[in-house]
């Protein structure tokens, strides 16, 4: 861990893709424990910014600072193992593999086996929807299921800090507050969380921090609590378009 | 009546060569995206070093063992020393590496060794035949047969009790997201090049104890059926490619049995229109995906 008790820094990071210039000079940081949210419009850069962090995208300028260490532009698997992991914009569940073998290969990175069967049962008995289908295709679950097995696919890696990028993309309102729900207690249980989120007012709800991206910038960044409902969220929205 | 299973058996014979050439196809093509055009390549190397290894002296059985090692461990360095460098390049520059990688071998092949058939001596009782209730079948049928199913499915297994054989079907699917589960992905792509390697190295081995003999151009005509049972099955899909080594097997053995003579010289022909109809039916493929393009 860093001296400020940082868990993850990222200092001036820039992302770029041929010549655009996706994500500017961000700085975010998320203490452990914390649940912080990412928020902006569409094509802020949200994703760009998850997504460089994790190595999947090339990080053009900047450092992604994990418990002490720059761990910019190392491969996304050395990451996971590092003990930080992303579940995906769009959830992108393994279709193909039924809902025991998604979460199975999510726990991959772990030696320890018997660990790894503790964490299954235990994120089976969390999303006990997911307990009944487990020999399914996870291709036959619905939007609102697949996106709590894309969750407990990441937790059982067991990370020190998970990246939800919008869990609640194309969910009905019941689900997203199910969804939500299940962050906090994620969080109540000692998941430390950094929530990219479009849902600006269930996202504050729930975070003790925020920032918000315009077009490759933040541009405002505070405690949850004096985000909300203050207007300066919206403005800055506004001022992105 | 006879006649038939006796044809059978040479169809399910043929269609096991087939498909475990398809089968190393497919799993290459499902976590790359590559059709290898050297993996014919695979099979002439197991010939070469079958033919080496007796001619230095080495038992049959264990020079059946060495080729299919060194098809294997071919397979893996084909990938680290040609494909990995041009990985994040596009499809059209891996695929003009495996075209590059393919002639090469071919050069070498016939520059150092020789563009002549080199004889590989089957040992005479895999020549023979057993009886099976009347039936007289060959033993390297029954030797075909057997290890093609041994192999399909130890594989299945592996595909689906082992977590790399679970992250290579997921990979198919979705690389970056697998790689986000912690899986590497150099082992993923060396794993499924190694597997594809050793069901080149069994094919070969079948093919040669056919044959007798191993020339530079030995792996062509059978990756190209191979390449024809992976379309046909459906590209991506490897229970496809197996099915499509199978049907094509039917396809070209009943023909051969039935055809009347003055038509077999279009046995190819007739094969291929059979195929391209049935793609025009089923243009994903017998087990692709209506969405295959993602
Ligand atoms: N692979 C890519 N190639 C080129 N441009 C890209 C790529 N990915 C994203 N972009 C561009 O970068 C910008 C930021 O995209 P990004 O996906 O990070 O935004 P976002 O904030 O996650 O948006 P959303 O809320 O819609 O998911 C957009 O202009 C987008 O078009
Ligand atoms: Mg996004």
């Amino acid at each position: 861990m860093s001296e400020q008790g940082n868990l993850l820094a990222i200092e001036g990071l820039a992302v770029r893709y041929g010549a655009i210039e996706a994500v500017r000079n961000a700085s975010l940081e998320v203490r452990e424990g914390e649940i912080v949210t990412l928020l902006g419009a569409n094509g802020a850069g949200k994703s760009s910014i998850l997504n460089a962090v994790m190595g999947l995208v090339p990080v053009a300028e900047g450092r992604v600072v994990f418990e002490g260490q720059d761990v910019a532009g190392q491969p996304p698997e050395r990451i996971v193992r590092r003990g930080m992991t992303l579940c995906p914009e769009g959830r992108h569940v393994f279709s193909n593999l039924t809902i025991a073998e998604n979460l199975k290969i999510g726990a991959a990175s772990r030696r320890d086996k018997s660990e790894a069967a503790a964490t299954q049962a235990d994120m089976l008995a969390l999303f006990p929807i997911l307990d009944e289908r487990r020999d399914q295709l996870a291709g036959t679950l619905s939007g609102g299921e697949q996106q709590m097995l894309a969750i407990a696919r990441a937790m059982m890696s067991q990370p020190k800090i998970v990246l939800l990028d919008e869990p609640s993309l194309g969910l009905a309102p019941q689900i997203v507050d199910t969804i939500f729900e299940l962050i906090v207690r994620l969080r109540d249980r000692g998941a430390t969380i950094l929530l990219v989120e479009q849902n600006v007012d269930l996202a504050l709800e729930i975070a003790d921090r925020g920032y918000v991206l315009a077009t490759g910038d933040i541009v405002l960044s505070g405690p949850a609590a004096d985000l909300r409902g203050s207007g300066d969220v919206e403005r800055a929205y506004m001022g992105s378009h | 009546m006879e006649i038939f299973v006796q044809q059978f058996i040479n169809a399910l014979a043929l269609g096991g060569t087939y498909a475990l050439l398809a089968l190393g196809l497919a799993m290459v093509f499902s976590v790359l995206g590559l059709i290898n055009f050297a993996h014919g390549e695979l099979m002439t190397i197991t010939g070469y070093a079958m033919f080496f290894a007796i001619a230095a002296g080495i038992p049959f059985p264990i020079a059946v063992i060495l080729g299919i090692a060194a098809a294997t461990l071919a397979a893996i360095l084909m990938e680290r020393i040609a494909f990995r460098p041009v990985r994040d390049a596009n499809t059209a520059t891996m695929l003009l590496t495996s075209f590059a990688v393919s002639t090469i071998l071919h050069m070498l092949f016939q520059n150092l060794i020789s563009a002549r058939p080199k004889a590989i001596p089957v040992p005479d009782w895999m020549i023979g035949a057993i009886n099976l209730g009347g039936l007289s079948i060959g033993v390297i049928q029954v030797m075909s047969i057997t290890a093609t199913t041994l192999l399909l499915l130890a594989l299945t297994v592996f595909l689906r009790r082992s977590i790399l054989g679970i992250a290579m079907r997921a990979a198919s699917l979705d690389f970056p997201v697998t790689r986000l589960m912690g899986i590497n992905a150099n082992a993923v792509i060396a794993t499924a090049f190694g597997i594809s390697g050793l069901l080149a190295g069994v094919a070969g081995v079948l093919w040669l104890a056919q044959r007798g003999s191993v020339d530079p151009l030995m792996g062509f005509l059978p990756v190209l059926k191979a390449f024809i049972a992976v379309v046909l099955g459906g590209l991506g899909s490897l229970p496809g490619a197996v099915l499509g080594g199978f049907v094509l097997a039917f396809i070209e053995v009943s023909l051969r049995a039935f055809l009347p003579d003055d038509w077999l010289p279009f046995r190819e022909s007739i094969t291929l229109t059979l195929v391209i109809i049935l793609l025009l039916v089923r243009p994903e493929g017998l087990l692709g995906r209506k969405d295959a393009v993602r």
